[in-house]
């Protein structure tokens, strides 16, 4: 499996785009490529999911372009700067696999990390808290302590906190690989939901097929060793999506193409 | 309450041990008396010989027992023979000591974690610091602030500070440290400057390992100014107290002493302790 991807033509709608982008770790065991010769373009309002077996360079990517890995070879670009640049300008939130949230702050309390860091006023970080909790439908417990809350609720103030000042970017990491599947359905309708009202461009790393079938507008499937893309399908599904649409015909034949592909990269 | 007994049981066991070494030890000289007035003793007598001497080689818990009521709750607390007095003259230097070791403690980590190059010269001397004895520097720590017209209580404080800092930089380079990579990730997303982090982050993250350290530290710091005061014994003190005793052979003096130093160093530790899963439970990071 050799076949180059083309890399597709930048928009003037283009938030991020990766070219030629090569990442090669040293290690005691020689060197590791997590990322060879990466080319993908996001646009504004995508949901991009990146699905692939463990070591495809998936959530690795993804810290490339949050600035929390450098690459070594290739372009990066967001928001046509570079990702330090995008980074100070706080142009996007990131949400870890881990709700990470600080245990001595209550949830509201957390929220305002960010807020406070950034140097909003209190007034505003106030009006911010409580708006983004509506939005993870958590408005009642700004004065809880993250104990106090769920695993899946946790994941929800996480993400709330991520949405807090306002990035036009979203980039999640396995946010909910974690979770059992009853609240990782429910977290997935409401971030459609939430995508829907905000128009956010998403990046979304995960394992699981139906969940990034069920949630992209495009869908970056990839492989290890070296970690490269194998495919990038474009959804066909409408924007509005209920959860029974993972009984369509159309849903399960993207899901089959998915799978194919995955299949394709361990040939 | 479950803890009660096992505490118990074991204090029994000592107690039984050092009445059964007090005979063993101060038979002698009970002999020797005996042989002096041309005596002889039943065995009865020489154990109830041992557990009344004036100058035993090992007290009786009970002398000294009597020996601690008498010089707290019989005396004056502004008596010079009051327990109180000097245990008062004590913990005022061990408080002053623990304080400094607390601030230069918690001042070399953060220098420590922020600058690698302070990692690299300063370590190797903290270390080598905790090697030298104290007992043979603290003389000379006495002589170079008396000449520098320091008052004694800071000297002594010094002293104190010098073995309670030690731990206190362990534990805070530890617990700075301690916030995972998954954290320290987020506040760079955040952008979030290198005092934001320290103030948000790292320094909350590291109470935990602030309160183990401050228990370690608290105990050093009272042998500290207990050593302190064997060097400057004219203010009193427990110090002065365990010098005086020796001077004149009044081991129930010292070894009441030694008691209470070690029941002020379990009260500190205690409250410290107390102190720790207050503050702990509220910050939601109770073990």
């Amino acid at each position: 499996m050799t076949d180059p991807i083309p890399s597709q033509p930048e928009t003037a709608d283009a938030v991020i785009t990766a070219s030629d982008l090569n990442l090669t770790f040293q290690t005691n065991d020689g060197p590791v490529h997590a990322l060879k010769d990466v080319n993908l373009t996001i646009n504004k309002g995508d949901f991009v999911s990146f699905i692939g077996p463990s070591g495809c360079g998936k959530t690795t990517f993804l810290r490339v372009v949050a600035d929390l890995e450098q690459p070594t070879g290739g372009q990066v670009t967001v928001n046509g700067v570079s990702p330090e640049e995008a980074r100070k300008a706080r142009a996007y939130g990131y949400v870890f696999q881990a709700a990470g949230l600080l245990p001595w702050r209550t949830i509201g309390g957390n929220i305002r990390v960010p807020l406070e860091i950034m140097g909003y006023s209190k007034a505003e970080q106030a009006d911010r808290v409580r708006r983004v909790l509506e939005l993870v439908h958590l408005d009642q417990f700004e004065k809880k302590f993250p104990w106090q809350l769920s695993g899946g609720m946790q994941q929800r103030a996480s993400i709330a906190r991520a949405l807090s000042f306002d990035a036009d970017i979203l980039l999640m990491d396995e946010p909910f690989g974690a979770l059992d599947e009853i609240v990782r359905d429910h977290l997935n309708e409401q971030l459609l939901e939430l995508w829907g009202t905000t128009g956010k461009t998403i990046g979304f790393v995960t394992h699981s097929i139906p969940e990034a079938v069920y949630l992209s507008t495009k869908i970056v499937v990839m492989s290890p060793r070296p970690g490269r893309i194998t495919d990038v399908i474009e959804s066909t599904l409408p924007r509005e999506r209920p959860l029974e649409i993972r009984d369509t015909p159309e849903f399960i034949e993207i899901a089959h193409r998915v799978r194919e592909g995955l299949r394709e990269g361990h040939a | 309450m479950r803890n009660i007994l096992p505490i118990l049981t074991v204090v029994a066991v000592i107690v039984a041990l050092w009445y059964a070494l007090a005979v063993v030890l101060n038979a002698p000289w009970a002999y020797s008396k005996a042989e002096r007035a041309e005596q002889t003793l039943s065995f009865s007598e020489m154990v109830s010989d041992t557990m009344a001497q004036k100058k035993p080689r090992l007290p009786a818990p009970h002398q000294v027992a009597v020996e601690i009521w008498e010089t707290t709750a019989e005396k004056k607390i502004t008596s010079k023979r009051s327990l109180i007095y000097h245990g008062w003259i004590t913990l005022q230097a061990t408080l002053l000591g623990f304080a400094f070791g607390i601030a230069l403690g918690i001042g070399l980590a953060v220098a420590i974690v922020y600058f690698r190059v302070v990692d690299m010269s300063v370590m190797p001397w903290i270390i080598a610091s905790q090697t030298v004895p104290i007992l043979a520097i603290a003389p000379m720590i006495v002589v170079v602030l008396a000449a520098l017209q320091v008052d004694d209580i800071v000297a002594k404080g010094v002293i104190s500070m010098y073995l309670s800092f030690f731990p206190v930089v362990v534990g805070m380079v530890k617990g700075l440290r301690s916030p995972d990579g998954m954290l320290m990730d987020q506040m760079k997303t955040y952008s979030a400057s290198a005092s934001q982090t320290f103030w948000k982050l790292r320094l909350p993250n590291s109470v935990p390992y602030l309160f183990t350290s401050l228990k370690v530290g608290a105990a050093a710091s009272l042998v500290g100014a207990v050593v302190a005061e064997l060097s400057l014994s004219q203010n009193g003190g427990l110090g002065a107290r365990l010098l005086a005793g020796s001077y004149y052979g009044q081991t129930i003096q010292i070894w009441s002493a030694l008691l209470s130093a070690a029941t002020l160093a379990a009260l500190m530790v205690m409250s410290l302790g107390a102190l720790e899963k207050a503050t702990l439970k509220r910050m939601g990071m109770a073990a």
